[in-house]
């Protein structure tokens, strides 16, 4: 039973990591196993969520299931 | 009519326009724009990173709201992704319609839109290793415009 914690840009920085597995339950105390620096950035209000590829309007009461991925996307920078 | 494409690899932006050209020969005008690596203030690479979920389908989604909102004879949207060089081409789009004007303002949301909408992450190479680059006020302004 494991979700996945997807990191782009400069997250994955930040996360060491493009992805890290994670045990399920709520996020908040998904976040409070990881390192406090990175949970603060993860937090940050430029940050969007995603949850299995559908953008979440805000990441108050996420909880994760089985082979769940949720995607931290800080600000786009493209073209 | 809508040809919009995420790609891994490199592209010739002049090919591309000749056949989108070609495509449609009942349009009067095609607008493009071709963005590349800018060459300079020490920049030996270029990374555009992506969220499969989400980047293409938020394309696709920009190019259904531009065809909605201009009247068009056809869009392409070639978005590159992976690690490029200087001069390497990043994005082509290009809009063909009857008369110039909704040609000109569809490819010119088209890229506002691309460079502070869609999902994708850019880090530089320098000397000094890889830096993640932030969005500049500058693009949203851009994007309040429309």
């Amino acid at each position: 039973m494991a979700a996945r914690l997807i990191f782009l840009g400069r997250l994955e920085d930040a996360a060491g990591a493009s992805e890290r597995e994670v045990a399920c339950g709520p996020l908040a105390e998904i976040l409070a196993t990881l390192d406090p620096a990175l949970a603060v950035q993860l937090l940050g209000e430029r940050v969007r969520l995603a949850l299995n590829g559908v953008l979440l309007a805000e990441a108050g009461g996420v909880v994760l299931a089985d082979d769940d991925e949720l995607a931290f996307l800080p600000p786009v920078s493209g073209g | 009519m809508r040809d919009v494409r995420l790609l891994d690899l490199g592209f010739d932006p002049s090919l591309e326009l000749e056949r989108f050209t070609a495509g449609h020969p009942q349009a009067g005008g095609v607008v493009s724009f071709l963005g590349q690596v800018r060459q300079g203030e020490g920049v030996e690479a270029l990374e555009l990173r992506h969220y499969a979920p989400l980047t293409l389908p938020g394309m696709r989604a920009l190019a259904d709201a531009v065809l909605a909102r201009w009247a068009l004879d056809g869009l392409l949207i070639v978005h590159r992704i992976g690690v490029m060089v200087p001069r390497d081409p990043i994005v082509l789009v290009a809009a063909a319609a009857r008369h110039r004007r909704d040609a000109f303002a569809a490819a010119d949301f088209a890229m506002d839109h691309l460079k502070s909408e869609s999902w994708f992450w850019k880090r530089e190479k320098t000397s000094d290793g890889w830096r993640w680059i932030e969005p500049r006020d500058e693009d949203r302004r851009d994007l309040a415009r429309w």
